[in-house]
C-alpha cells in the first residue's frame, strides 16, 4: 500500500493530490457514523471512567474528586474485592482452556471427511445459537438436585449427584459446563480453519509413512495455532466479562462461590449507584484482562506458526 | 497381516469418530428435548421420579397460564420493535463505514483500522458506566434509545469487519469503472457494492437479529418499567419471581421465546455459519 502511495505521488503531483484528498473526505464522510459512535460512546467513556474511578459519582451523575478513596475501599473495606477476582479468574482457567480443547478435538473430527457434516455442524452450533435467558433457565432445570435429569442420570450409573448450584463446591463448575455447552461458534472458526490446511501437506506427509496420529501433531496442530490463537484471545476477553448466567441461575451464590467480577461492578453501579466504585472495578478488569492478553501475545512467538 | 490389522485399526477409528460426535450431539440436542417434555406436563408428573420423557397427559396449560403470568405479549411486541430497528440500524451503517473502510484512503485510515480492531476486544464494562451517565443526561434511561442508537453508529466493529473484509476482496476495477461511467461513490455502494455481499448482509442481519433477541445485559443495564421489558428480562423477571415452583410454565415460556430464534436459524442456517467462518479467517 505504502510502496503504492509513494509511486504515485512522484508520478501525479498536483492531479493526485485533487484524488488524494477527495479520497480522504470521502474516507471520513462513510465512516462518520463509526467515527462519532468511537469519539462518543467509547473513547470519551475510557477518558470518562478513568477519571471517574477517583470520584464518588452517584447514580444521578455528581460527585466530587476523592482521591485514592475507591482503590483504598476495594483493597481494605470491601470484603468482596478479591472474591469476585479470584472467583472470575477461576472461571476464565477452568473455560478458557477446556473451550479450546473441547473445540479443537471435535472439529477434528468434524474435518475427517465425515458423513452428515452439515447434520453435525448444526447441532454443534445450536446451542451457541439460542444461549441466553431461556437456555440458562433451562439448565437451571437440568441441574436442580432432587428432580434434575443430570443427577437422574447420574443415579442411572450409580453416581449420587451433588448439589450443583446450591453448593459452594460445585457450583462456578456448573457455570463452567453450561459455558462449555454453548461453544458453537468456536467449534466452526476451528473446523474453518484446518479445512484451509492444504492436502498436499497430509499427501506428502503419508508418502513419508506418517500415521493419522502423526499427522494430527505434526500437520494439523501447529498449522491450526493462528486459528487457535485468535479463538484463544477471544474467548479469554468474553470468558473475564461473564455474568448472565452466574447472575441468573444463582444471583452469585452460594457464598458468593459464582459472584463476579462484572456482577460486583453491575451490583455496586447500578443497585447501589455508586458509579465511582464501579468504574475502580470496571479498570482493574479492564487491567487485567489486558495484561493477560498482552502475555497471550508476547507467548504468541513461541507457539503460533504462520505459514507464509 | 500387517496391512489387513492397519485396516482394522482405521475402521475402528472411524467408528470412535461417530461415536464421539453422536454422544456430542446427544448433549447438544436433549437439553431441548428435555424442555419440549417438560413444558408439556402437568406439576405432578414434573416432579416424578423416575422422570418420564414421554409426557402421560400432555397439557397446554403450561403455555397459557405461563404466558398470563407476566405481559408476555407485550415483552415480545418490545423485542420485535428492538431488534428490527437495532438489526436495521446495524445492516445500514456497517455496511457504509466498512466501505469507507475498504475503499477510501486518508492519512489516518491506517490508525483508525488498527484502533477499531481494538475496540473488539475492549471489555464493555470499561465503557458503560460514563455511557450510562450520558444516556441518562440526554433523559434516555428507560428507554430503548441505549439499545438502538449505539447500532445505528457503525453497528459493532465486529460487523464492520465483516464488511471491510468482504468489500476488500471484491476487484477495484468494479468501482473504477462504474466511477467512469459517472457513478457517484454513493452509487457505487448501493448498486455495485451492496448487491455484491448479499451473503454478508444476510449473515449480518440474521445474526444481529439473534443477538438483539436475546440480549440480556444492556436492557437490564437501561430498561425500567415493566412495560418496556423484553423477553429476556421478562424471562429473568419471571424466573426469580416463580422460579422453582413452577418449572412445567418456566419451560413453556422458555420454548416460546427460542422460537423464533429458531426459526431464523432454520432458514438462515447457512448465513450463520458463513458469518462466523468469516471472523475466524483473519486472526
Amino acid at each position: 500500500m505504502n510502496a503504492l502511495g509513494t509511486a504515485s505521488r512522484k508520478q501525479g503531483g498536483r492531479r493526485y493530490s485533487a484524488k488524494a484528498r477527495r479520497d480522504a473526505l470521502n474516507f471520513y464522510i462513510y465512516t462518520s457514523p463509526w467515527l462519532f459512535g468511537f469519539l462518543v460512546l467509547t473513547l470519551y467513556p475510557i477518558v470518562s471512567s478513568f477519571w471517574l474511578m477517583f470520584t464518588d459519582t452517584t447514580l444521578a451523575g455528581t460527585g466530587k474528586f476523592v482521591g485514592l478513596a475507591n482503590w483504598v475501599y476495594a483493597f481494605r473495606t470491601d470484603p468482596l474485592f478479591f472474591t469476585v477476582f479470584k472467583n472470575t479468574i477461576k472461571y476464565v482457567l477452568m473455560y478458557v482452556p477446556s473451550c479450546l480443547v473441547i473445540s479443537f478435538v471435535l472439529a477434528l473430527l468434524l474435518s475427517r471427511n465425515i458423513k452428515f457434516l452439515g447434520f453435525f455442524r448444526t447441532v454443534f452450533y445450536l446451542p451457541y445459537v439460542t444461549a441466553g435467558v431461556a437456555v440458562t433457565i433451562l439448565w437451571g432445570w437440568l441441574y436442580n438436585a432432587e428432580v434434575g435429569l443430570i443427577n437422574y442420570v447420574l443415579s442411572l450409573v450409580g453416581i449420587d449427584g451433588p448439589n450443583w448450584l446450591g453448593d459452594p463446591k460445585y457450583a462456578m463448575i456448573s457455570i463452567v459446563i453450561l459455558s462449555l455447552w454453548t461453544i458453537g461458534n468456536n467449534i466452526i472458526i476451528m473446523l474453518a480453519g484446518i479445512q484451509d490446511i492444504p492436502s498436499s501437506y497430509y499427501e506428502s506427509a503419508r508418502i513419508d509413512g506418517a500415521n493419522e496420529l502423526q499427522c494430527v501433531f505434526h500437520i494439523t496442530l501447529p498449522l491450526s495455532t493462528p486459528t487457535i490463537y485468535f479463538n484463544l484471545v477471544v474467548t479469554t476477553i468474553g470468558a473475564f466479562q461473564i455474568f448472565d448466567q452466574p447472575y441468573i441461575l444463582t444471583g452469585g451464590g452460594p457464598m458468593n462461590a459464582t459472584y463476579t467480577v462484572a456482577m460486583h461492578m453491575f451490583r455496586n453501579a447500578f443497585e447501589y449507584g455508586k458509579m465511582g466504585y464501579g468504574a475502580a472495578i470496571a479498570w482493574g478488569l479492564f487491567i487485567i484482562a489486558m495484561a493477560l492478553t498482552v502475555l497471550i501475545q508476547w507467548s504468541s512467538k513461541r507457539w503460533v506458526f504462520y505459514d507464509h | 497381516m500387517h496391512a489387513r490389522r492397519a485396516i482394522v485399526f482405521r475402521r475402528m477409528g472411524r467408528v470412535a469418530v461417530y461415536l464421539i460426535l453422536i454422544a456430542a450431539t446427544l448433549v447438544c440436542i436433549f437439553p431441548f428435548l428435555w424442555m419440549v417434555s417438560t413444558a408439556f406436563k402437568t406439576m405432578a408428573e414434573v416432579y416424578r421420579i423416575p422422570p418420564t420423557f414421554i409426557p402421560r397427559k400432555p397439557t397446554l396449560e403450561n403455555f397459557s397460564k405461563g404466558w398470563g403470568y407476566a405481559d408476555f405479549t407485550t415483552f415480545t411486541k418490545n423485542t420485535i420493535f428492538v431488534a428490527l430497528t437495532a438489526t436495521l440500524g446495524t445492516v445500514l451503517s456497517s455496511s457504509f463505514v466498512g466501505y469507507g473502510f475498504a475503499r477510501f484512503r486518508s492519512r489516518l485510515s491506517g490508525l483508525l483500522e488498527t484502533v477499531l480492531l481494538g475496540t473488539m476486544i475492549l471489555p464493555v464494562q470499561i465503557t458503560l458506566i460514563p455511557q450510562y451517565l450520558l444516556f441518562h443526561k440526554l433523559g434516555w434511561i428507560d428507554t430503548y434509545w441505549p439499545l438502538i442508537v449505539p447500532s445505528w453508529l457503525g453497528g459493532g466493529a465486529f460487523n464492520i469487519f465483516l464488511f471491510i473484509q468482504f468489500f476488500k476482496t471484491l476487484p477495484k476495477e468494479l468501482d473504477e469503472a462504474a466511477t467512469i461511467d459517472g457513478a457517484s461513490s454513493f452509487q457505487v455502494y448501493t448498486q455495485i457494492m451492496l448487491p455484491t455481499v448479499r451473503p454478508v448482509l444476510l449473515a449480518v442481519t440474521v445474526m444481529s437479529l439473534v443477538y438483539h433477541w436475546r440480549d440480556f445485559f444492556l436492557p437490564l443495564v437501561y430498561l425500567n418499567s415493566m412495560n418496556k421489558y423484553t423477553i429476556s428480562i421478562g424471562l429473568q423477571f419471571f424466573q426469580s419471581a416463580y422460579g422453582n415452583v413452577r418449572i412445567g410454565m418456566m419451560m413453556a415460556v422458555s420454548l416460546l421465546a427460542l422460537l423464533p430464534v429458531l426459526v431464523i436459524f432454520a432458514f438462515a442456517q447457512r448465513y450463520f455459519i458463513q458469518g462466523i467462518k468469516l471472523s475466524g479467517l483473519k486472526s
